[in-house]
């Protein structure tokens, strides 16, 4: 079981943007996904905010993993959650407000999102803190990542454009990312409510499974092919 | 030596094969559409043509995406069907993409996601009729009055391509259009309007009656419905429970409330003719695949579908409520199957073994 550091790094990395994903492996976390993610820049403020609760969190945790007795520990990890995401909320509203006035109640709500907890469970509680960080860094990355792609098919099939007011909410630098895909582009609403959040995960989902049985086939179909060691 | 396969029964069927019962229930569609057609002429030809063929292409993408067998399943003429009820619900005049993106909503997303024809949890023709008008309220809900098709006034086959397509010309729709029936009662009734004064002369009974008012293009006639659906019936391709527990649960409340407070609930007979009653009640209700199995099942499912078309069109915020309120009961169809099984044989309902009756206790 015992590997080297980078290969460990590596491992947990691989982990949280693909094989372990937190919405396309682990289905976690499909609240915040349906509610905010009706245009790529909602769903990549979303990503980033809770990427880094959960760098933090996992950090916290495994610093005082050795003082927390296992009966006490799921009202200990919540209320460093807690405090931590209540940080996070205070800094968003202060240095992103526009960001802070289109995800509302879905920042303090964080800390119900069950990949925070679970990734202090399953694995900040039992690892040193450069990993548990590394950990909630990658959890966190394939997160976003799922966010913005979902948030991205949702803005370009719904209202044809791509990372609208980006700018307003991350900063004058993201202005480059505002796109018109679509020109005179009518909107088709149903992708912009939430049963759209629902129809392209599910098509996601089963994107994420084709590939997955084809790279099997191919790696079975290499295993047993003759003169090969 | 092989061992003969074990074959399992019943080996006695009735003959029908799911082609047969598909073109049945397309014939008993015909007069309705064929009526529906000419009373609105080519704009409405072209859009149930676009409508049934992008039906026919997109099943058949599925079904090459999904490497199954693409003439044969084609053939069981399930996706025109399902076409052809789109186009039937759809507002006549409408533009031809929404006729393409129901087709794409119905047979994708409604029907070959879930695995094909047998496997949808919902009535594919219902998911995209509501998709549609979800996403594009305005050009699902223009309705006009009805321009037959060799009459003066109506449009040609080049101003239907204007009209449909968008090219050749520009038609102001918003010149044209005229509210349906529960569409112009709802809006009146919403300003404080008494019913007397909102029908001022009555509705019109017998232009619903024989499909002379505005509406989908193939919903306005409820006479011709109420004959296909009597040719199912006595084809024996449904049975009565569906679109007599439907009729029911509408005509009951509405009878109920038009008594107590006639100015402001429509009379029973207005539900029962105006818009897709009667097309939902034997044509889309009773779909095989997504109602419930048993007899009492079946009037569970199409009362409940009546009650809610009454509500939504009498409280909810559309004129119109048969799609929505389809959609609901099927998805409640697979808890009435658990709740009311069919009896197995040698059983009683709660499945313990009968007590056999030999001829001595007897």
């Amino acid at each position: 079981m015992r590997m080297k550091k980078p290969a460990r790094a590596a491992a947990i990395l691989k982990d949280g943007l693909w094989t372990g994903n937190v919405t396309f492996s682990q289905m976690l976390a499909l609240c915040p996904l349906l509610a905010v993610t009706s245009t790529a820049t909602n769903g990549l403020g979303m990503g980033l905010a809770t990427t880094a609760v959960l760098i933090l969190t996992n950090l916290a945790i495994s610093l005082v993993r050795g003082l927390i007795t296992p009966q006490v520990r799921i009202p200990a990890f919540i209320l460093v959650i807690a405090g931590i995401v209540t940080l996070a909320d205070l800094a968003i509203n202060a240095w992103a407000h526009e960001l802070y006035k289109v995800l509302g109640l879905f920042i303090p709500l964080i800390v119900t999102n069950c990949v925070i907890l679970g990734r202090a469970e399953a694995f900040a509680s039992r690892n040193a803190p450069s990993l548990s960080a590394l950990d909630g860094f990658a959890m966190g990355m394939g997160f976003t990542g799922a966010l913005t792609l979902i948030g991205a098919i949702r803005e370009i099939l719904g209202s044809g454009t791509l990372f609208a007011n980006a700018s307003l909410m991350l900063g004058p630098a993201f202005k480059a990312l505002e796109t018109v895909v679509i020109p005179e582009y009518k909107g088709f609403l149903l992708l912009v409510l939430p049963p759209g959040g629902f129809l392209v995960l599910g098509f996601l989902l089963a994107a994420k499974r084709l590939l997955e049985l084809r790279t099997a086939r191919r790696a079975e179909t290499a295993a047993a092919a003759p003169g090969c060691h | 030596m092989n061992p003969r396969p074990f074959v399992a029964g019943p080996f006695a069927h009735a003959g029908r094969t799911t082609p047969m019962i598909m073109s049945w229930v397309m014939i008993a569609l015909t007069p309705a559409t064929v009526f529906g057609l000419g009373l609105f002429g080519w704009p409405a030809i072209y859009l149930f043509a676009v409508t049934v063929a992008s039906a026919v292409v997109f099943e058949a993408a599925c079904l090459l995406l999904a490497k199954k067998p693409v003439l044969a399943t084609l053939g069981d003429g399930s996706a025109i069907l399902s076409g052809w009820i789109l186009a039937l619900t759809l507002p006549p005049w409408a533009p031809w993409w929404i006729g393409a993106a129901g087709a794409f909503l119905a047979i994708v997303i409604g029907k070959q996601v879930f695995g094909g024809l047998g496997q949808n949890l919902f009535n594919p023709a219902m998911v995209a009729r509501v998709a549609l008008l979800v996403s594009f309220p305005l050009e699902m809900t223009r309705y006009l009055a009805p321009r037959p098709i060799f009459f003066s006034g109506a449009p040609g086959p080049r101003d239907g391509l204007a009209i449909t397509f968008g090219f050749g010309g520009h038609v102001d729709m918003d010149a044209l259009t005229s509210a349906s029936t529960l569409g112009h009662v709802k809006t009146e009734l919403a300003r404080g309007l008494p019913l007397h004064s909102v029908l001022a002369d009555g509705a019109d009974l017998l232009g619903l009656l024989f499909g002379t008012t505005p509406g989908s293009l193939g919903e306005t006639s409820a006479l011709l419905l109420l004959a296909g659906g009597i040719l199912l019936l006595a084809l024996r391709l449904i049975t009565w429970h569906i679109p007599a527990a439907l009729l029911l649960g509408i005509l009951l409340p509405s009878s109920v409330l038009h008594l107590v407070a006639p100015d402001r609930y429509l009379s029973p007979a207005v539900h029962a003719l105006a818009a897709s009653t009667l097309f939902g009640a034997f044509f889309i209700a009773t779909d095989l695949v997504t109602s419930p199995v048993t007899r009492t099942g079946q009037m569970i499912f199409g009362a409940g579908c009546g009650f809610l078309i009454f509500v939504i069109r009498t409280w909810g915020g559309y004129p119109e409520g048969m799609a929505f309120a389809v959609l609901l009961m099927n998805a409640a169809a697979p808890l009435i199957d658990r709740w009311v099984r069919p009896r197995i044989y040698g059983r009683d309902r709660k499945g313990r073994p009968l007590a056999v009756k030999t001829r001595e206790t007897r």
